[in-house]
């Protein structure tokens, strides 16, 4: 077969087509997004039949992903690290069920937080959940692991996580594929209970996934993926995850090292390897793209005399994405930089598109709240959230997805008049609309400003849950029609826009504001597909 | 061999399009590559760089060492100087003039092009004018690449090879274009050198 220049995300996605998924479920979020983006491209004949619509959040994609392993069917859910929050319910218990038919969990975690609000390792959500976990560390690994996540996924009936991280997943290699897997027919669950948690059989369950625990630790232990290389300087051993390999081989080769090295790519941790790799060496570095799982968990080891050091002790940075440069300078290397950057260059922050609504409705917003001073004005995450940034500084929070609405209603409960939030039209479908229904439901004085740029707009403008439903849904929660009101986000119209809002911001209800323009990016995008079309 | 490029530039302006096409070269000279991106917010308007790999043996780590980089290519002269202490000694520094002024403490255009100036080996190509005198004013990106092959260890005609490949389906006028703002880009390095 020949070999593809992939993107990590693009490898996992290929190799999912090529091990015979049935559906891929994702909700958007850098750095996963482009997994569910390259399925959907490429299936474009009838004969690939892969079901690929994005989700309206992660919950309802890990559930449907679920659904379809149930039906025997081999199946894929990608998020971003953050996103795994959100589906942590349905996550965490689908250890306890069990699959049926292959389930891979696609997680894609951003230390240095490039486009995220954390830094959170999913490892641990692994390890809490107590199913295998696979940390590819470079493209070729992204597909290969798929085959074999899902070979262990179907061998124990548990489903299997693979974590990436932001440089792997925006990182192109050559990928070789492999002889492609027929996708699995319809069949149901061969034990009619395994699915129903009520107590009696959750425990049942439960201590089945706790009796598979020795077994999944053996597959770690003999795993290709985990492996020990032999060194014949003794002095110190490296013990490296998933992507920090290669930022240590570039070290080791460089610098022509000759120390064990274990590398790990396979949870849970393969012990014996560990015990093997610290019997034999006088200390440790350990490397690890992320939390320090390891080097805590090493740390806390019977009889721990030896020197292990790491993220914990400051021999490498304690937050952060590693690099080839952090390796070094932990093994003593100087490293041989360039000349400075010089004060001339300044920051160049994102900021929102050139004819962006978003523009218009800060600028109505800051106008029409200003008489009643600063710190009112609740948000959260998307393209909108820039509005934090001068020359807006308009909005006062950005905590996660929804939170918008949510923190407006309890201040609103606390006194503060008025509250309001800034949401976009993904994201109050991802999850603001339940947080409505509480406002609606206590009659919580809140102003909704729905910034509808009709699609997500943030991670590239996939397609929106409910365009053109918005005051359909808004409606159906509660809102009185009178207080759901249309602005069109447009510069002349922008004294019409300040009164609407100065009337909503005095009712002491629950209203909603929707400033509907469509995206200039997607808009562009569309004149240019048009063109091209005609010529 | 080895080459190991940074190219640099603004959210939007289409500096992965930029990689592509030394990408495909580098592949069709058999070299191994590895190619990082930028993806997610920065795109809206922000700084992006791509750390590019190029390599006769294999290359482990997708991002470049400091001090590592042997050409730094920028679409945008701010952006050519955020990533020096990328730069190896003797490695060079490619860009072009045109700045983006999205930002409201953007310094003075003449500050920045002393700065480059004073680097030891420095190309500044006024990409976008090239582009307008060739009646391509789009293929500024092009142009810039034709002045960074000089640099880069690979056989010019695989380049060319590879721009008609990438827009045949485009047409003949397409490719042409292409290849002529290429060949200006490089006509201006080889004489400015
Ligand atoms: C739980 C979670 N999932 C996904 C993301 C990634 N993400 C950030 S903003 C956004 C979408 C924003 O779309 P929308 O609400 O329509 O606003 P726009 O960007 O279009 O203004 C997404 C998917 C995230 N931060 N958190």
């Amino acid at each position: 077969m020949d070999k593809l220049m992939l993107l990590g995300d693009e490898a996992i996605a290929q190799a999912g087509m090529d091990a015979g998924i049935s559906g891929i479920y994702a909700y958007p979020g850098t750095p996963s997004t482009e997994i569910m983006e390259y399925v959907q491209k490429s299936v474009s004949s009838p004969a690939h039949e892969i079901f690929c619509q994005w989700s309206a959040n992660e919950k309802t994609a890990m559930e449907a992903a679920l659904g379809m392993s149930y039906a025997g069917k081999r199946t894929m859910v990608c998020m971003k690290h953050v996103g795994l929050n959100v589906a942590a319910d349905p996550f965490m218990n689908s250890a306890v069920t069990g699959v049926n038919g292959g389930f891979l969990i696609v997680v894609a975690d951003d230390p240095s937080m490039h486009s995220s609000q954390n830094e959170q390792d999913s490892r641990f959500y692994g390890k809490f959940a107590m199913i295998p976990v696979l940390e590819p560390s470079n493209q070729q690994e992204s597909y290969d692991m798929v085959f074999h996540g899902f070979e262990l996924s179907e061998k124990f009936r548990l489903p299997v996580m693979i974590r990436i991280t932001t440089r792997l997943s925006h990182s192109r290699a050559a990928v070789k594929g492999k002889e492609t897997l027929d996708k699995k027919t319809l069949g149901l669950p061969a034990d009619p209970m395994q699915f129903i948690l009520l107590p009696g059989i959750a425990r049942k369950r439960y201590s089945n996934l706790l009796s598979y625990q020795p077994e999944i630790e053996k597959e770690s232990e003999h795993s290709g993926y985990n492996q020990f290389f032999q060194g014949n300087d003794n002095s110190i051993g490296f013990i490296a995850c998933g992507l920090a390999y290669n930022y240590l081989m570039e070290i080791v080769h460089a610098k022509k090292l000759d120390h064990p090295v274990l590398k790990i790519s396979q949870y849970p941790l393969p012990r014996l390897l560990i015990r093997k790799i610290k019997d034999q060496c006088d200390s440790l570095l350990i490397l690890e793209e992320g939390y320090p799982l390891v080097e805590e968990f090493l740390k806390g080891f019977p009889g721990s005399d030896k020197k292990i050091t790491g993220r914990l002790d400051g021999s490498l940075p304690r937050e952060g994405e590693l690099n080839p440069d952090h390796v070094a300078k932990a093994l003593g290397f100087s490293v041989m930089e360039g000349p400075s950057v010089p004060g001339v260059v300044k920051n160049r922050p994102p900021s929102l598109c050139k004819g962006c609504g978003h523009i218009d409705m800060y600028n109505a917003l800051i106008e029409a709240i200003e008489t009643y001073g600063p710190g009112r004005v609740f948000s959260d995450i998307g393209c909108y959230t820039l509005g934090a940034l001068p020359p807006f500084s308009a909005i006062n929070s950005c905590v996660d997805m929804g939170a918008s609405i949510t923190m407006a209603k309890g201040a609103a409960d606390a006194g503060l008049h008025p509250s309001v939030c800034v949401i976009g039209d993904s994201t109050f479908t991802h999850s603001g609309m339940t947080g409505l229904l509480d406002a609606v439901n206590d009659q919580s004085p809140i102003t909704v400003i729905i910034g509808d740029n009709s699609t997500t707009g943030m991670t590239g403008g996939q397609a929106s849950s409910a365009t053109g439903r918005i005051e359909d849904i808004c409606r159906g929660i509660g809102v009185l029609p009178e207080h759901i009101r249309l602005i069109i986000p447009l510069k002349k119209n922008h004294a019409e826009n300040v009164a609407v809002m100065k009337e909503e911001f005095a009712y002491r209800g629950v209203s909603v504001i929707i400033a509907r323009r469509e995206c200039i990016q997607v808009a562009n995008r569309r004149r240019k597909e048009v063109r091209t079309i005609k010529s | 061999m080895k080459t190991d490029i940074i190219i640099a530039g603004v959210g939007g302006q289409g500096i992965l399009s930029i990689a592509a096409c030394i990408g495909l070269a580098a592949i069709n000279s058999n070299l191994q590559l590895k190619q990082s991106e930028v993806h997610g917010m920065s795109q809206r308007g922000g700084a992006v760089v791509s750390n590019l790999r190029l390599s006769d043996r294999e290359i482990y780590s997708d991002l470049i060492p400091r001090g590592g980089a042997d050409l730094i290519l920028s679409v945008e002269p701010m952006e050519a100087l955020r990533y020096l202490p990328w730069l190896t000694e003797g490695g060079w520094v490619v860009t072009n003039t045109t700045p983006v002024k999205n930002i409201n403490n953007y310094p003075g255009s003449a500050e920045i092009i002393t700065e480059i100036k004073s680097l030891k080996n420095n190309i500044i190509i006024d990409a976008d004018e090239i582009a307008r005198e060739i009646g391509s004013p789009r293929s500024s990106n092009m142009v810039v690449l034709g002045a960074a092959t000089p640099f880069i260890d690979i056989d010019y005609k695989i380049f060319e090879s590879g721009i008609a490949g990438i827009f045949e389906r485009k047409g003949n006028d397409t490719v042409e274009i292409n290849l002529q703002a290429m060949r200006a880009g490089r006509e201006f390095s080889i004489k400015n050198n």
